[in-house]
């Protein structure tokens, strides 16, 4: 299998006040493509920082990031902008739509920026896959919870991204709803065959990944290999 | 607590109250504005008249009248003021002016001021005159020139600077020539039928009631048709206009602070929507709703009081420069003093108003409830349906209508100002709706998604974009109404130049020199349009009422002005191209017995209550003519041409005293100032109205007015800049969001820079288009309703005002925006931006 994202030895350092904190320290890992991931940790033990640096959102003290044999730490904003619209798909906690945008619309933001032309017809049938074909013009403070995750889904995978990089995706839902959620990100993944990255302090949702890396204190304390995804 | 919990906002609160920062200044400037001008008025009111009476009218006085006149006062003067063609001789210029013949000490109080200043006193004993200093630049004359006034020069004794009671705009419209009385005569301007204003001015013995003296002579006054002023009466006139003109000023000043009260009102809504975690902990730590409410209440009135003292402060400052805006209107010097009550009332105003506004937000932290801290989504309950509510949105009205009601003094016209004011408002506020509604639901699909999201973002939640759209909207409003205003007039005048339409009027011609005249303009090749004779008269009776009968009958429904004004009447056999008869039948020749049939303007006939059949008896110098009311007349006064409110037939007046005027066409400047330079050698006491000099003036007027109007607009358009800078600094949060988020969604810096310079763009130009839309129609009803004309407005200048308000908006909006630009993508994934 290809290594769609390979960290060498990546180390991540802030300054604060007049000392340095090192949130980051020496963290190597590769993910094959096609592959689940979920990385836990206690809250403060950098996991947050570790998306950052692996989806091309921050750049590292130290160390590399190859996403997609992109070497990212060389690369200017804009390019990283590219990059991500490219081959990235994001899921955050708190979802994340424009506000000002219809849930339909919002679906058809990444391509939009590409300046990909007549993507309605594929943002409606990502909707109609997360069961939201009726509600496709309702905006974002309309639709509750879950469906603005669901919508976000779709989102997702509207740019039919190589990695999708998912923070604590059920961490704002309710037990139920998170459960929904979780089988249709799961299930849309394994259709397209997405590399998928979770950042989670769930426990039972990491164990439906390929992979569990541990960290704490900025360091991987362990790399499990689950066995095959179980979405079901 | 109050203190503690407003630590880390202070800037941001500053910033909200700042939109009334602008109001309470606007305000207090013109308070002290005012103040002032009543101090200035009340010492200079002497001065202003420059006698302690003035007694004037159009006649000259007869025996009698003369006998009073020779009584009154221990000094005298006289003045007959008319209008005239003078000459200059030195490089051929002639222009209509004010020509006043002046006998004896005049003015008694101030002074003719002049340059040098010994001219105001030599001029009166020589043939000299003083010339105002407007024309004397206009024609580049110089002290000790001379210029030419009927059939005799005189030498320019001085450049007249200032007389009593004249102001800026009063010497652009005629400009004044003082010559002595005895060489009037002399001129051979003053004939029988010129229309001369005869005006004594008395100086009365010290200690003389002057208004106890002026009542006794009344009833003898009134009966000559003459008119009187004293020292009081003219501070009282005075005093009177220039209270219109703060009030005026101090309303606009009101509503500039109303916009940014509302502006503060929506910042504050947002302000505790973000304060709404705190205010939670607050609540479960124990502090009650009411308590948690005035720790809010008290920021408030803490800024409000910061926000009024530096607006009272600015606008003391500003009050330094509004005399210079408004000088060209005064006739007198104004002082600008500090003025303690006017910082007083406007202290008391920003500190009352902000409270009231930004009671609305606040009332809803009383129903914050401490399960806020559990749950983030928890929303507190609606404000519409909190009575409290209501109870303020009442005393917003109230305060509304008290504030108006203590300028106005008028309850009804405070009603009608305070309902005017909300009627505007959702105008404006519906207006803004529509327009953007309109944008967004026809708005094209296939445009790019830029565009689309600049456009998407006016609508954010918490969007501020309705009020911003009224206080810049308002703002353009005001100086479109303006350039449509003027456009209007200026288009009435130039278009009756165009094509061969006259464009040059010749009148008090007398009926001597009529054929010569005509003779005249035909040997330079000119066509004469048309030549009338007009007469001069008064209305004696309505249907056998006399004006004094008509007083004291209150039946008799003829109104008094009817009576006062001297009628310019013409006689003819036909009806000129510009009239069509809207009732009865039109009768060109008089019967040789029997009342002669009048035909009257409809619309005068309308406000004077008279009928077909009515009759009326007019005087022309002593002799009664009387008339039966035979037609009405619809008449089109937009044509450059001579038009009546009374039309003789033939056969009547032939005989009697009379002027002619002439119209005529003249293709060039330089074909106009020949003609006009012959005509004034030849015939002295001819004047002449080039249109071109109508145009001249009218451009000035405009441009005086012009400076007020858009000194007042600036102050809306100022607040409304003030109100987006603090939206744009309120709604960072979720514009932060919003960039970082499409950041990560992999746009570009220049992509997320094109899309917030949309979003201000389609802001200004909504807000510009509003204010254009309401403009266009607030002056086409002006142009249909009031100046009965056709409305075709200037584009040009209403793009450039488009484009201005757009750019500013836009240039406003991305230098606060950029912060917002250049974060980083990481704090998408950080709750705590």
């Amino acid at each position: 299998m290809n290594t769609i994202l390979s960290l060498q030895q990546v180390s991540k350092t802030y300054r604060s006040g007049n000392r340095d904190l090192t949130v980051l320290d020496h963290v190597s890992f590769d993910v094959p493509a096609g592959s689940t991931m979920a990385i836990v940790g206690p809250s403060g033990s950098g996991k947050t920082t570790l998306l950052g640096l692996c989806a091309g959102l921050d750049r590292a003290t130290s160390g590399s990031v190859h996403l997609h044999d992109t070497r990212l730490d060389g690369l200017s904003e804009d390019q990283l902008a590219a990059v991500r619209n490219r081959y990235v798909g994001f899921i955050f906690q708190n979802f994340q739509l424009l506000p000002t945008l219809t849930a339909l619309e919002n679906v058809m933001v990444p391509l939009e920026l590409r300046g990909e032309k007549n993507i309605r017809p594929r943002a409606l049938d990502l909707l109609d896959k997360v069961g939201l074909a009726d509600r496709s013009h309702h905006y974002p403070t309309q639709l509750s919870g879950g469906e603005q995750q669901r919508v976000s889904l779709a989102r997702a995978f509207s740019n039919q991204p190589q990695i999708l990089f998912a923070d604590e995706p059920t961490g704002n839902l309710d037990a139920e709803t998170s459960e929904k959620v979780v089988h249709l990100l799961f299930d849309l993944n394994r259709d397209a065959g997405t590399t998928l990255v979770l950042v989670t302090h769930d426990l039972d949702l990491a164990a439906k990944t390929q992979r569990i890396i541990r960290i704490k204190g900025g360091r991987i304390s362990s790399d499990e290999r689950v066995g095959m995804q179980d979405s079901n | 607590m109050a203190w503690r919990d407003s630590r880390r906002n202070r800037a941001r609160l500053l910033l909200f109250i700042s939109s009334v920062v602008l109001g309470i200044a606007a305000l207090v400037a013109i308070y002290s504005l005012g103040d002032n001008l009543r101090q200035n008025i009340d010492n200079q009111a002497a001065e202003l008249l420059g006698a302690d009476l003035e007694i004037s009218g159009s006649r000259p006085a007869g025996t009698r009248m003369q006998k009073l006149i020779d009584s009154l006062g221990t000094q005298r003067s006289e003045e007959r003021s008319f209008a005239s063609m003078i000459y200059f001789p030195k490089n051929g210029g002639s222009r209509l002016a004010q020509v006043r013949a002046l006998k004896g000490e005049f003015p008694y109080y101030g002074e003719l001021e002049t340059q040098p200043a010994t001219a105001a006193q030599a001029f009166r004993d020589q043939r000299q005159a003083l010339v105002d200093q407007t024309l004397m630049l206009q024609y580049g004359a110089q002290v000790g020139d001379s210029i030419r006034l009927g059939e005799i020069t005189f030498a320019i004794a001085g450049v007249l600077l200032k007389a009593p009671g004249q102001t800026g705009i009063s010497t652009t419209v005629a400009p004044s020539v003082y010559i002595p009385l005895r060489y009037l005569e002399q001129t051979g301007l003053a004939q029988k039928g010129s229309r001369i204003n005869y005006r004594y001015y008395f100086q009365l013995a010290p200690k003389t009631d002057a208004g106890g003296l002026v009542k006794l002579i009344k009833p003898r006054l009134d009966v000559e048709g003459l008119r009187y002023e004293t020292i009081e009466s003219q501070k009282e006139d005075t005093g009177r206009s220039f209270r219109d003109l703060t009030r005026f000023l101090a309303l606009v000043g009101f509503i500039a602070l109303l916009l940014g009260c509302i502006g503060v009102a929506s910042a504050i809504h947002i302000y505790v929507r973000e304060k709404l975690n705190s205010i939670a902990v607050l609540r479960c730590l124990g502090v009650k709703a009411s308590q948690a409410f005035l720790i809010y209440l008290i920021q408030i009135t803490g800024i409000g009081i910061i926000g009024s003292v530096i607006g009272a402060v600015l606008g003391t400052v500003i009050q330094q420069f509004l005399p210079l805006v408004i000088e060209d209107f005064l006739p007198i010097e104004v002082t600008t003093d500090i003025s303690w009550s006017a910082i007083g009332q406007g202290l008391v105003l920003g500190v009352l108003i902000s409270i009231l506004f930004a009671l609305l937000p606040l009332l809803s932290i009383r129903k914050i409830s401490p399960l806020n801290v559990l749950r983030a989504s928890y929303e507190p309950t609606g404000r519409a349906t909190d009575p409290v509510a209501w109870v303020v949105y009442a005393l917003i009205v109230l305060f509304i209508f008290g504030f108006t009601l203590l300028q106005m003094k008028d309850w009804r016209e405070a009603a009608v100002f305070t309902g005017s004011v909300l009627g505007a408002f959702f105008v404006l506020i519906g207006m803004a709706m529509l327009l953007m509604w309109l944008v967004r639901r026809f708005f094209p699909a296939s445009w790019s998604y830029l565009w689309r999201q600049g456009l998407a973002n006016l609508y954010r939640p918490n969007n501020q974009t309705a009020i911003l759209m009224v206080a810049i909207g308002l703002g353009t409003a005001f100086i479109c109404t303006l350039y449509f205003v003027q456009g209007i007039l200026l288009s009435r005048v130039t278009l009756s130049s165009s094509g061969n339409q006259p464009n040059i009027v010749l009148f008090d011609i007398q009926s001597a020199q009529r054929d010569e005249v005509v003779a005249l303009a035909r040997q330079q090749g000119l066509p004469v349009n048309q030549t009338v004779p007009i007469v001069n008269m008064r209305l004696e009776e309505v249907n056998g009422n006399t004006a004094l009968e008509a007083q004291k009958d209150t039946t008799i429904e003829v109104p008094r002005w009817l009576f006062g004004r001297e009628y310019r009447v013409t006689f003819r056999d036909s009806l000129t191209a510009s009239e069509k008869v809207t009732e009865g039948a039109w009768q060109g020749v008089a019967p040789a017995t029997g009342l002669a049939p009048v035909s009257l303007e409809q619309g005068f006939a309308r406000r004077s209550n008279i009928e077909i059949g009515d009759t009326l008896s007019f005087n022309v110098q002593g002799t009664l003519i009387p008339t039966v009311v035979s037609s009405f007349r619809e008449v089109d006064w937009n044509r450059l041409q001579t038009n009546f409110v009374v039309v003789f037939p033939t056969g009547v007046l032939e005989q009697a005293p009379q002027f002619h005027v002439l119209l005529t066409h003249v293709p060039s400047q330089e074909v106009s100032a020949r003609f006009q330079q012959a005509v004034v050698r030849q015939f002295p006491n001819i004047s002449i109205i080039d249109l071109g000099l109508i145009l001249k003036v009218l451009d000035d007027l405009f441009e005086k007015i012009g400076f007020v109007i858009r000194f007042m607009a600036g102050f809306s358009i100022l607040t409304g800049l003030v109100v987006l800078v603090a939206s744009v600094l309120i709604s960072k949060y979720q514009r932060i969001q919003e960039s970082v988020l499409l950041r990560t969604l992999g746009a570009s810096r220049r992509q997320i820079f094109v899309i917030t310079a949309l979003e201000y763009f389609f802001l200004g130009a909504l807000a510009a288009a509003t204010g254009i839309l309401l403009a266009l129609a607030g002056s086409w009803a002006l142009a249909r309703y009031n100046f009965e004309t056709e409305f075709q407005p200037q584009f040009l200048p209403v793009l450039i005002i488009f484009v201005l308000v757009s750019l500013i908006t836009v240039i406003i909006g991305l230098v606060n925006s950029r912060g917002i630009l250049s974060r980083p993508p990481l704090e998408v994934l950080r709750q705590d931006v």
